[in-house]
């Protein structure tokens, strides 16, 4: 059972502002029966550009229906532009908190303001012209970049959580992987502290190093897919292993290789470090 | 609060009875039945007994019974029995709908090289017979259908089935979990080759489970260690749990017939007053071909999980086939393999009752599911009043 807040709760059973706005100035609608939740936001501007009125109705469990009730509260009072600053993260805080699975619910909210803001000012939502990348749950690019870059997203279980992409077939895995490695690429060009300079180590500390990283950190997770990794060689800064287990068939192992084996090792030892698949 | 439990799929209360039989072997009687000495000797009639009541209630012998730890460790160990002891081949036949026990039991069969068939089912749940026979072939080393679906109760002609794997020399195993003690089976006048059970489905407790083997069918151990369950199942007899379930077993077979006619009666009320009182409303499976105790059924427009917590703040325990109640983002499986319209795979409350359900408890589902199911419509942005188009008639 999830563990849902007083706060979510209270709004779920008594949600505020359920509806539609009379001749509304901004409709927003995200979501669609087949995706098990949609939010229509509709609201209404006084004379000086503020939000005098707003109302959703929401198909969803109980946290995106609290999230949608939030939402109106939160922008009723504001200027556009007030309320247009609103992030996902702003609705989860008002919430008191939301389970991971569910973040996505907030996101929605995040998402159907901003297309309700759109709709008003006869804009293009930026993602109407992003690439799909989940087809499944119909999640953009633009998107999924939006919630890496506000929550600090930075596994691919999270982004699923937050945008719901990935949570289908999980043909679209690899490409939010590749999408997580270039925004936290970005991120970390810019205000990420340097690292703490690795100590030299000898040869030997550095083979016992790699071998330990393989056994105790790597090993373990691969496990949990059923598969399994064994060193076979390291020579210079090539280090040689061998897939076994589910591994071994499974078309994925290279990405496994490289952005999970590699990225580790370099991590942990060296980030010279480069690893390779050799036949047994 | 009172409690009204009609989630009975997902679990069982412990019959008293049942508990009160197990109680002394935690405190007084706690030998080992393997001993040698009287004070093992004497738990050991009593697990012989336990095997002789389970078996009563399958219509089985008792050697062909053996307890295992629960429902999923005895699916796994009849497939991976069956692969073991036919080694030559490399198909596994079964369906779209079965328990996560066997369904990703398969998908990791497959991830290790081995073929598998799972055969779809049509909008009511059913199986075609006609599919079953045509991808049964020389290289299928076990066919594993479950006899009742635990979502929707829907039964699969298992025993036709069975009798089809015989005649071309296939093992047949069936996950019996959801049927045993709902609906009488007779292992003596079938061609079952293996069947699952588990105990907390049938008001014995959680942690014990049987695998039904057939005499002279091949079995490769599971769990490998002593000899317990003459070998063919490792560890030391989880006591208390296997006196239990024997009582459980017991109880079930006790009227059977006029136990199920009452539990019948309450679903069928408590599904024909809900499909009257709410349009849109739409029950998930074939209403024939079905377990007396279990009704899926399915509001369209409206979400599972708000529904069921709504329920709960009232007491009332059920299940739903909806994304957000497993985490995951999909709907149920067993739905989305039937073609439940998206409308209402996400709105599936499963209601699973049992002999201690009584009449006035359904009545006062029936007085509380209207205002819930009314007040998340008026939510929805999808509801546009009961005249919508039902999903189902397309």
């Amino acid at each position: 059972m999830w563990v849902y807040t007083d706060k979510v709760r209270e709004l779920f059973n008594n949600p505020k502002n359920v509806g539609e706005v009379e001749d509304a100035d901004g409709v927003g609608e995200v979501g669609s029966l087949s995706c098990g939740d949609a939010l229509k936001l509709t609201f209404k501007l006084d004379d000086e550009g503020r939000i005098i009125d707003a109302k959703f109705q929401t198909f969803g469990c109980a946290s995106a229906i609290a999230s949608s009730s939030a939402l109106t509260e939160m922008i009723i009072g504001k200027t556009l532009d007030e309320a247009g600053k609103i992030t996902n993260q702003d609705i989860v805080e008002f919430l008191g908190g939301l389970p991971d699975k569910k973040m996505h619910c907030s996101v929605m909210g995040q998402e159907a303001l901003r297309a309700a803001i759109a709709n008003y000012r006869g804009e293009k939502l930026p993602k109407e012209d992003s690439e799909i990348v989940c087809e499944c749950f119909g999640v953009s690019e633009r998107e999924i970049v939006d919630a890496i870059q506000h929550n600090s997203l930075t596994t691919l279980e999270q982004v699923t959580d937050y945008t719901k992409a990935g949570g289908g077939c999980g043909t679209c895995h690899e490409r939010i992987e590749a999408i997580l490695e270039e925004v936290m690429g970005l991120a970390g060009a810019e205000p990420k502290p340097e690292k703490p300079a690795k100590p030299r180590l000898s040869n030997i500390q550095r083979m016992k190093l790699i071998e330990e990283t393989l056994e105790k950190e790597i090993q373990p997770n691969l496990a949990k897919d059923g598969g399994s990794i064994e060193l076979v060689d390291i020579v210079g800064d090539r280090v040689l292993v061998s897939l076994r287990g589910a591994c071994a068939t499974c078309a994925a192992s290279d990405i496994t290789l490289k952005h999970y084996v590699e990225s580790k090792l370099r991590e942990l030892v060296t980030d010279t470090l480069v690893v390779e698949e050799v036949a047994q | 609060m009172k409690t009204i439990y009609v989630d009975n799929n997902a679990t069982t209360r412990v019959a008293p009875e049942a508990f009160e039989e197990m109680t002394p072997y935690f405190t007084e009687l706690y030998g080992n039945p393997s001993s040698m000495h009287f004070f093992g000797g004497q738990v050991q009639q009593k697990v012989e007994e336990a095997r002789e009541r389970v078996a009563g209630l399958l219509g089985a012998r008792p050697q062909e019974i053996i307890f295992t730890s629960c429902g999923t460790e005895s699916d796994n160990a009849a497939i991976m029995s069956a692969l073991q002891c036919n080694p030559e081949k490399r198909h596994v036949l079964t369906t779209r709908v079965e328990h996560p026990a066997v369904k990703n039991l398969v998908a990791h069969l497959k991830r290790e090289g081995y073929r598998v068939t799972e055969l779809p089912v049509d909008r009511h749940g059913l199986l075609s017979m006609e599919d079953v026979s045509r991808t049964m072939t020389d290289d299928t080393a076990i066919v594993s259908v479950m006899w009742a679906n635990n979502e929707t109760g829907v039964l699969f002609p298992v025993e036709e089935i069975a009798t089809l794997a015989k005649s071309r020399g296939v093992i047949f195993h069936t996950d019996a979990v959801q049927a045993v003690g709902k609906i009488p089976m007779n292992m003596a006048e079938s061609q079952i080759d293996m069947l699952s059970l588990s105990g907390h489905k049938l008001h014995a407790p959680k942690g014990i489970g049987v695998l039904y083997v057939r005499r002279g069918t091949r079995f490769a151990p599971f769990v490998i260690g002593g000899h317990q369950e003459e070998g063919r199942r490792g560890g030391t007899e989880n006591v208390p749990y296997i006196i239990g379930l024997g009582k459980a077993c017991e109880l079930a077979a006790t009227n059977l017939a006029e136990k199920n006619l009452r539990v019948k009666s309450l679903r069928d009320k408590l599904e024909n007053g809900l499909l009257e009182m709410i349009g849109n409303s739409i029950v998930n499976g074939d209403r024939e071909q079905r377990l007396p105790n279990t009704s899926s059924i399915s509001f369209e427009y409206v979400e599972g999980e708000s529904i069921l917590l709504k329920l709960s703040d009232k007491g009332i325990c059920a299940s739903s086939g909806s994304a957000c109640t497993s985490g995951s983002l999909e709907p149920s499986h067993v739905l989305r393999a039937m073609g439940v319209p998206f409308t209402a795979a996400h709105g599936s409350i499963r209601f699973s009752l049992s002999f201690y359900n009584t009449e006035e408890e359904i009545d006062y589902i029936l007085e509380v599911i209207p205002p819930i199911i009314e007040k998340l419509r008026e939510i929805s942005p999808f509801w546009k009043g009961p005249t919508a188009r039902s999903c189902a008639a397309s």
